[in-house]
C-alpha cells in the first residue's frame, strides 16, 4: 500500500461523504426550511396546506377563546393590516398575552385553518421577536419604543 | 473598594498576559533561556490575578452591592445565596469574566505540570494560550466591563432571570466553559507545535489529557444543560437543536473527533498534519460559539443582549485566532515528517473514518446554524430551521458512525482483520436485528429511524462489551488468568469502554424519547383523572405555597398503575415577586424505563386548570449514559500514562499494544 494509494482513498471518501452529506441537506433544506410569514404576507400569497410555517405578529386583543373542549385555544395574530385565526391545542406559554407579540409554528389543515404546533414561549417581559419587530415596520405600524427590542440576559 | 481591586486585577492581568504573549515566544526563537522561563510565573500569576478579580465580582454578589450595574440587573437581596452566587455568571460581563478566569486556569496548569515538556514547546505554548488571554481580557475591559459602576447606586436589585434560578444550571456554565475553553489548550499546544516544525507521539501525550479534560467537562456541561431544559422549560423535551445548544454541541463533536485523531498520532505516529487542523478547529468552533452567543447574531431563548460592538470584536478575534493559525498551518504543515503507513482495513483507518463522519456531522450542523443568519444577510426572507432539518440530515450520517465505533476498536493497528471482527460481533448483529425487530413492531409503519437507532445502539452496547471480553480473554483463558488481565487492562482502555457504553446507552434513551413520547393536553379539575400509557392520573387538589422569594400554585396528582397506588407528583407554576414572569416547575418521577411527567399550566379562574402530561421513554437513559461518558473521561484522564510527572516508561514511537 502506497502512500499515494492511501491518499486517493482518503480523498474518494471525503468527497463522497461530502456528497451525501449535501444531498441530504438540501434535500432537508427544501422539505424542512421553515419561512417566516407576517399576517400580510399571508393575506397576499397563502402557503401551500400542510407546509410547515412560522407566522409572527400581535395576538390580538379579545380575541383569544377557549374552544369547548377547554384545552384547544382559538386566537387571532394581527400586524395591525391584516389578522389571521389560529388554532392551537396545547398549554399557551407562561408570558401569552393579548396586544403583545408572539410566533407561531404551525400550518394550514386542508380546510384553511392555521393550526399551529407550536406557539414560542418569550422569555422576558420586554422582548418582541425581532421578525415580529420587522413585520409590524414592514406593515408601517411600528412605532418606536412601543415595545422594546433585545433578547433576554439569560443563560450562556 | 473590593470592586476597584477586581478591576484592577483584571488590568494587571492583562499587562501580565501581554508579557506572557511576547517574552517567551520570543526567547524560544532566539534561545534566550531567562525570557522563555518567564511564561510559568506569568502563566500563574496571570491566573491569580484573573481569580482574584473574579471573586471580587463573586464578593459584590453576595453582599448584593447594587452600585454594580451587573449586580443591579441581575440580583436581588431576596434571592437564595447559591443564585446570588451563580448570578455572577448568570449574566454576559460575568460569564465573560469566568471565560478569561478559565482560560488563564488552563495554562496555569500546564505552567505549573508541565515540567517534562520540552522548554521551547512549553514557552511556546503559554504565549499563544496567552495571546488568546490578552484577546479576550481586552474585549471584556472595553466592551463588557463587569465592574462598571452605577451612581446613584439603586436600593434593591432586578433579580437573576427565574428560570435560571436553579441548582442544576447555577453549574451548567462552569463546567461547559471548562469544557470549550479548554479546548484552547488543544489550539495552543498545535500552533506552538506548527512554529517549532514537530509533531510526534510525546506531542500527542502532553495534549490529551488536556483536550480529555475539556471533553468530559463539556459532556457534562451539555447533558447539565439538556436535563435543565427538560424539567425547567415544561415542554417534555430536552433538546431544541437551538443555535445556542449547537454552539456548544459543535466543539462536543470536533473535540470528540480530536480525542480519537490524537491517539493515532500517540500511538502510531500517522494523522499527524490533520491532528494539528483539528486541534485548530476545535477551539475555532469554541470561538463560534462565543460569537454566536454574544453578538446577538441569532436570537435564542439563550442569547445575550444584543450589542453589535461586541459582535464586531469577537468575530475579529475568531478571523484572527482561525486566520492566523490556518495561515500557519498551511505554510508548517508540509514540512512536517511524514508518519507511519497502513492499510485501508485498520485501526488507524477505522479512526481516521471516524474523524472524516465527525466532521461531516458538524458540517451538517453547521449549516443548519447559520444558514437562518445567511438568508437574513442576503434579505431573502426569514427562515427558521428546526429539529426536522436535524432528523434528515444528522442522524442518516451519525448511524453509520455509530456502527462503525463497535468495529474500529476490534480491528489491530496497522493491518486489521475485518473478518475477525464481525465475527467476534455475530452477538451483538444477532440482538441488533432483534431490536430493530421490536422497535418496528411497536411503532408500526410510523418510524423506521427509531428501529436503526435501538439496533444500533443495542449493537454498540453489546460490540463494547465483546470487545472489553476479548481484551481480557473472558471464558477463553483460565479464570485467573483473564482476572489479571481484568487488573492490568490500562485505564484508558476502560475510558474507551465506558464512553463507548456509555454513547450506546444515550443513544437507545434518545431514540425511544424522541420516537414514542406520549403527550396529553386537557383541561381538569380537582377529582378528574385521565389516563396515559399504563398510568392513570388523579388531580387532588391544587393549593398555593410560598417559596423565598415566590409564590406558587403547587397541584396534586395521585398516580395509579393498574388501580395501585403508584406515586405523588407535585407540578408548580411559579410567579417570582421581582420579574413578573411565571415559570414552570414539572413534577417528574423516574423509574427504569421513562419518566412520569406532569405540568400545570394557567387556570380558567372558575376552578379548572389546564395539565400536561407525557409519558417520556428511556429518558433517564440519556443520563445514564452521560454519566458513563464523563465517567470514561476521567478514568481515561487517570490513565499512568498520562499522569502528569509520571516518567515515560516506555519509548514514545513504539506502537503499545493496548
Amino acid at each position: 500500500m502506497k502512500r499515494k494509494t492511501l491518499r486517493l482513498y482518503l480523498l474518494v471518501i471525503s468527497l463522497a461523504l461530502l456528497g451525501i452529506a449535501t444531498a441530504l441537506v438540501l434535500n432537508a433544506f427544501n422539505r424542512e426550511l421553515v419561512f417566516f410569514f407576517s399576517p400580510s404576507d399571508i393575506a397576499a400569497e397563502r402557503p401551500a396546506a400542510g407546509r410547515m410555517i412560522r407566522l409572527g405578529g400581535l395576538v390580538e386583543v379579545d380575541s383569544l377563546s377557549k374552544l369547548e373542549d377547554g384545552a384547544t385555544v382559538s386566537f387571532r395574530v394581527t400586524d395591525l393590516s391584516s389578522s389571521l385565526d389560529v388554532a392551537f391545542r396545547g398549554v399557551l406559554p407562561d408570558l401569552f398575552r393579548e396586544g403583545q407579540g408572539v410566533v407561531v409554528q404551525g400550518a394550514f389543515n386542508e380546510s384553511g385553518r392555521f393550526v399551529a404546533t407550536e406557539v414560542l414561549a418569550k422569555h422576558d417581559e420586554n422582548y418582541l421577536p425581532p421578525e415580529v419587530a420587522k413585520a409590524l415596520k414592514a406593515s408601517g405600524r411600528w412605532q418606536e419604543g412601543a415595545a422594546t427590542m433585545g433578547t433576554d440576559g439569560s443563560e450562556p | 473598594m473590593i470592586v476597584e481591586i477586581g478591576h484592577f486585577a483584571l488590568v494587571l492581568a492583562l499587562v501580565l498576559a501581554v508579557a506572557q504573549a511576547t517574552l517567551p515566544l520570543i526567547g524560544a526563537q532566539r534561545g534566550i533561556r531567562p525570557w522563555m522561563a518567564l511564561a510559568k510565573p506569568a502563566a500563574i500569576g496571570q491566573f491569580c490575578f484573573l481569580a482574584l478579580s473574579f471573586a471580587a465580582l463573586v464578593h459584590a454578589f453576595v453582599v448584593s452591592d447594587f452600585s454594580v450595574a451587573v449586580v443591579y440587573m441581575h440580583s436581588h437581596s431576596a434571592t437564595p445565596l447559591i443564585y446570588k452566587i451563580a448570578a455572577a455568571w448568570g449574566q454576559h460581563e460575568g460569564s465573560l469574566l469566568l471565560w478569561v478566569v478559565i482560560l488563564a486556569f488552563f495554562g496555569a496548569l500546564v505552567a505549573i505540570f508541565g515540567d517534562n515538556l520540552p522548554p521551547r514547546l512549553k514557552a511556546r505554548t503559554l504565549s499563544v494560550q496567552a495571546m488568546i488571554g490578552v484577546a479576550f481580557i481586552l474585549f471584556t475591559l472595553f466592551t463588557s466591563n463587569p465592574f462598571a459602576r452605577l451612581s446613584p447606586a439603586p436600593f434593591e436589585g432586578e433579580e437573576l432571570n427565574p428560570l435560571l434560578q436553579d441548582p442544576g444550571l447555577a453549574f451548567h456554565p462552569p463546567m461547559l466553559y471548562i469544557g470549550y475553553v479548554g479546548f484552547s489548550m488543544a489550539f495552543s499546544f498545535a500552533v506552538a507545535a506548527l512554529i517549532e516544525g514537530k509533531v510526534d507521539a510525546a506531542w500527542a501525550r502532553w495534549v490529551r489529557p488536556w483536550t480529555l479534560l475539556s471533553w468530559t467537562c463539556l459532556t457534562g456541561g451539555i447533558a447539565l444543560g439538556a436535563r435543565w431544559a427538560y424539567y425547567e422549560l415544561g415542554w417534555g423535551g430536552w433538546w431544541f437543536w437551538d443555535p445556542v445548544e449547537n454552539a456548544s454541541f459543535m466543539p462536543w463533536l470536533m473535540g470528540t473527533a480530536l480525542l480519537h485523531s490524537a491517539i493515532v498520532v500517540e500511538k502510531r505516529d500517522a494523522l499527524k498534519a490533520w491532528t494539528l487542523l483539528l486541534s485548530i478547529l476545535t477551539f475555532g468552533f469554541s470561538l463560534l460559539g462565543t460569537f454566536l452567543v454574544r453578538s446577538g447574531v441569532i436570537t435564542s431563548v439563550h442569547a445575550f443582549a444584543q450589542d453589535p460592538a461586541r459582535g464586531v470584536f469577537i468575530l475579529g478575534i475568531l478571523v484572527l485566532a482561525l486566520g492566523g493559525a490556518l495561515a500557519l498551518f498551511a505554510w508548517r504543515a508540509p514540512t512536517l515528517k511524514a508518519g507511519g503507513m497502513f492499510a485501508p482495513v485498520s485501526r488507524e483507518s477505522a479512526l481516521m473514518l471516524n474523524n472524516l463522519l465527525i466532521g461531516t456531522l458538524t458540517f451538517t450542523v453547521l449549516l443548519g446554524t447559520l444558514l437562518p443568519l445567511l438568508f437574513d444577510v442576503m434579505d431573502s426572507g426569514d427562515v427558521s430551521v428546526g429539529p426536522p432539518y436535524y432528523k434528515w440530515t444528522f442522524i442518516p450520517i451519525s448511524l453509520p458512525l455509530i456502527a462503525l465505533a463497535a468495529i474500529g476498536p476490534l480491528l489491530g493497528w496497522k493491518r486489521g482483520n475485518i473478518r475477525q471482527a464481525m465475527r467476534s460481533l455475530w452477538g451483538a448483529g444477532a440482538l441488533a436485528a432483534a431490536g430493530f425487530v421490536i422497535a418496528l413492531w411497536i411503532d408500526w409503519g410510523r418510524e423506521m429511524l427509531a428501529g436503526f437507532g435501538i439496533a444500533l445502539g443495542l449493537w454498540l452496547l453489546i460490540g463494547t462489551l465483546v470487545e472489553w471480553a476479548e481484551r481480557v480473554r473472558l471464558f477463553r483463558a483460565p479464570p485467573l488468568e483473564s482476572w489479571r488481565r481484568i487488573r492490568h487492562l490500562p485505564r484508558a482502555a476502560y475510558g474507551m469502554s465506558l464512553a463507548h457504553a456509555g454513547l450506546a446507552i444515550a443513544i437507545i434513551g434518545i431514540t425511544a424519547s424522541s420516537a414514542w413520547k406520549m403527550e396529553e393536553i386537557r383541561q381538569m379539575r380537582p377529582g378528574e383523572s385521565m389516563t396515559i400509557g399504563s398510568f392513570s392520573y388523579r388531580l387532588e387538589s391544587v393549593s398555593g405555597v410560598r417559596g423565598p422569594n415566590y409564590i406558587a400554585e403547587q397541584a396534586h396528582f395521585a398516580v395509579s398503575k393498574d388501580g395501585v397506588p403508584y406515586t405523588d407528583l407535585y407540578p408548580e407554576r411559579r410567579q417570582y415577586m421581582v420579574q413578573p414572569m411565571p415559570t414552570t416547575e414539572a413534577a417528574i418521577e423516574s423509574h427504569i424505563f421513562g419518566d412520569l411527567y406532569a405540568v400545570i399550566g394557567e387556570g380558567d379562574g372558575k376552578g379548572a386548570w389546564t395539565v400536561r402530561i407525557y409519558e417520556e421513554p428511556l429518558v433517564p437513559w440519556i443520563w445514564t449514559g452521560s454519566i458513563l461518558m464523563v465517567l470514561g473521561g476521567i478514568v481515561s484522564i487517570s490513565d499512568r500514562r498520562y499522569r502528569v510527572g509520571a516518567p515515560n516508561r516506555q519509548p514514545a514511537a513504539l506502537p503499545a499494544k493496548a
